[in-house]
């Protein structure tokens, strides 16, 4: 990684990368739990990988260690694949139950 | 060459022919290797694979070949192959022949892994093996229920015997870490434990279950309910005397253990006499044989008892030469007489199936010990041994041979003298069947000459030759003069004749039969009843454990378990009831309670460090 954009992110101190990212994660989270479209949904659950690329590009730049942006990679590379299989049951259900609302798929219920 | 010997096959159409062929195949085999076999050489093992090999324990599959087991091949398969060729004459109408002679040539590789086996678990198999045939055959004819009571008595029976024969083998292994007979009775001589006898007497259970021994011999006459070959193959020839065969084969722990010997020959009086009273009145041609055999099998083991193993094998072997067949000739009898097998409606047969007549006649005399057949050398040495003991017990077995000697010629004069007393138009067996008797009469004639005493001029062949295989044989000495000897066999041939007479009388002069049991005074009609040891055996193990299975069913069943039982059902269900409201199908509560549970994790994880 080149010099001078390891340290503009030494520029932000460590603490405000965590916060960041824990604020981030929170929303995907809520946003996850407490929303009913299904398209909301997935973007939260991009939403909170990407908080958590974020933490590793930050600690990755602080210790030095260039390591943690392999596991970035990766989790994009799961990410993209996720969205896809996502986006394809998204399509199927909008066919079928002619929705988005997820809790349309209550059919499990006990 | 023992591969030959063990080869058996299923088969449906020709199953007679093919089954007769492959145990005759078996015999020749058995004989090529008697001929090739050294006795010096003290015998080989043939492994033929490791079975069990777990930790300490290893067992191989493996077969020996000694004199002892080369003898007892012999009668297996000699014998055996007799039947099988009856057989086909006898079984020629029954629709389920290829079904018998399967099961026939299954007893019969049994009985040779039996005999073959070079360590107790392998002989075990052949055990079991030889049990379940038994079974089978006995409830051949399934569709009378009595039949399939008799098989099952049988089975129990021998299940009680095997559980003894199991636990030797426990204490055996625990003692010696090993099951090869070998191996153990090298290692035993000079052991002086009571853990022998606690063997010895398990192993002596088995004997008397598969023997008929008392307590457990009275499955054996209920054992007739099979064809007539099962019994003259099974029940009189070869299976029981498994129990013999396995006291010879471990006579080393036996004559380490003096107690169990002992009781074995107090055992082995007490069933001689007692099957040779209840036979004096039975009826039934078969039954007749049949305690005749279990009384027989009591003299074979008065003489393991008095450590006189050569004598038992020999007693085994022409045994197994007369009572073939005797009850071929009965299966020939009843086979003549459309199935009649009471010998109150037989009598006079004599001129009409001369082979049969003249072959049981044969039969008879060689089991009552007339003088120079096969059953008197055989006897005799086992009298004699009785008499150097002790008197009494000589006293009473010489009792038990007069009375079988009664019983037989009784069954003799009522079967074949006198008049008619049946209905069924007598005709006499075909040719598969008479050959077998022929063959066996001849045997039985002359079958003493395999152990000729030195005082007929002959030098104990037999012995000599087992003495190689059972070590325990060269611990026994005859020590009677001659002269005590000759005035030993006057006295029984003597009786034995002066019985003969006493039985012409009472049956061909004036032909007795027994009436109804009811007008019998009332020790006799004990003696008719087998001394009621059914009933006791009812009284004692079957009521007691139908009362308790009874009051288990009411009280341990009815008001604990299946309460307890739906209780826990039901516990669950209400459980279920209550729980289910969680399942709301709602992806997002499920994703809630998802994320809850997680936080309580790492708060737990984080708390706890």
């Amino acid at each position: 990684m080149e010099q001078g954009i390891i340290t503009a992110i030494r520029t932000v101190p460590l603490d405000h990368y965590v916060l960041l990212s824990f604020l981030l994660f929170s929303i995907g989270v809520a946003g996850v739990v407490f929303r009913r479209n299904t398209i909301i949904i997935l973007m939260c659950v991009e939403l909170m990988l990407n908080s958590v690329n974020l933490l590793l590009t930050a600690f990755s730049a602080y210790h030095s260690d260039p390591r943690a942006q392999v596991f970035v990679f990766f989790i994009m590379l799961v990410a993209a694949a996720e969205v896809t299989v996502g986006l394809s049951i998204l399509v199927m259900m909008k066919r079928n139950v002619d929705s988005v609302d997820v809790n349309q798929l209550n059919r499990l219920k006990g | 060459m023992i591969l030959a010997s063990l080869r058996r096959k299923l088969s449906a159409n020709v199953a007679g022919g093919l089954a007769t062929a492959l145990i005759a195949g078996s015999f020749v085999a058995s004989v090529l290797l008697f001929m090739g076999f050294d006795p010096t050489s003290g015998g080989r093992t043939v492994k033929l694979l490791d079975w069990i090999d777990v930790g300490g324990m290893q067992i191989p599959l493996a077969l020996r070949i000694d004199a002892l087991s080369l003898t007892m091949m012999l009668i297996v398969t000699g014998i055996g192959s007799l039947i099988h060729l009856y057989s086909i004459g006898y079984m020629h109408d029954d629709e389920r022949a290829p079904t018998f002679f399967a099961q026939l040539n299954l007893f019969s590789f049994a009985m040779l892994m039996l005999v073959m086996g070079s360590n107790f678990l392998i002989t075990f198999i052949g055990w079991e093996g030889v049990g379940l045939c038994s079974y089978l055959l006995i409830g051949f004819w399934y569709k009378t229920p009595e039949y399939n009571y008799a098989a099952r008595k049988a089975f129990v029976m021998n299940r009680i015997g095997d559980v003894g024969v199991v636990l030797a083998m426990v204490l055996l292994f625990q003692r010696f870490g090993t099951l090869e007979y070998a191996s153990i009775m090298d290692m035993a001589s000079g052991v002086n434990d009571p853990l022998l006898i606690a063997a010895t007497l398990f192993l002596f259970i088995g004997a008397t279950g598969k023997s008929a021994q008392i307590p457990l011999f009275t499955w054996l006459p209920d054992a007739m309910a099979g064809p007539t070959p099962v019994s003259a193959l099974i029940h009189a020839a070869t299976m029981v005397t498994a129990g013999i065969f396995l006291t010879v084969r471990s006579s080393v722990l036996f004559e380490l253990a003096p107690f169990t010997k002992d009781i074995i020959l107090w055992i082995g009086t007490a069933t001689a006499l007692l099957a040779a009273s209840i036979g004096l009145f039975q009826n039934d041609i078969k039954k007749v044989l049949a305690y005749s055999t279990v009384s027989q099998l009591g003299y074979m083991f008065v003489a393991l008892g008095l450590g006189s193993y050569s004598a038992a094998m020999f007693h085994v072997t022409t045994h197994a030469f007369f009572k073939a067949l005797l009850f071929l000739g009965a299966g020939s009898v009843i086979h003549a007489l459309g199935g009649e097998q009471d010998i109150r409606k037989m009598g006079g047969l004599k001129g009409h199936i001369k082979i049969t007549y003249f072959t049981f006649l044969v039969g008879t005399a060689a089991i009552a010990g007339l003088p120079l057949l096969s059953g008197f050398f055989s006897k005799d040495l086992i009298l004699a041994f009785a008499f150097q003991r002790s008197p009494v017990i000589f006293g009473l077995l010489l009792f038990g041979a007069l009375l079988t000697t009664f019983y037989m010629f009784r069954l003799l004069f009522l079967v074949f003298y006198g008049t008619y007393r049946g209905k069924a138009h007598p005709h006499e067996s075909p040719l598969t069947m008479t050959i077998p008797l022929m063959v066996l009469a001849v045997l039985s004639v002359v079958g003493g000459l395999l152990n000729l005493p030195h005082l007929f001029g002959g030098h104990e062949p037999m012995k000599h030759y087992l003495e190689t295989a059972a070590a325990g044989i060269g611990y026994e000495h005859l020590e009677l003069s001659a002269l005590t000897e000759i005035i030993l066999m006057g006295i029984t041939t003597t009786l034995v004749g002066f019985v003969i007479y006493v039985a012409y009388g009472r049956f061909v002069k004036t032909t007795t039969l027994e009436g109804e049991e009811a007008t019998m005074p009332v020790f006799k009609r004990l003696i008719a009843q087998r001394w009621r040891i059914d009933e006791l055996y009812r009284a004692l193990f079957e009521k007691p454990y139908a009362w308790l299975s009874t009051n288990l069913l009411a009280v341990a069943e009815k008001k604990v378990m299946v309460p307890l039982m739906n209780g826990v059902g039901d516990a669950a269900i209400r459980v279920g009831d209550v729980v289910r409201r969680v399942q709301t199908g709602n992806a997002s509560f499920h994703l809630l309670a998802m994320l809850c549970g997680l936080i309580l994790f790492l708060v737990i994880t984080l708390m706890s460090n």
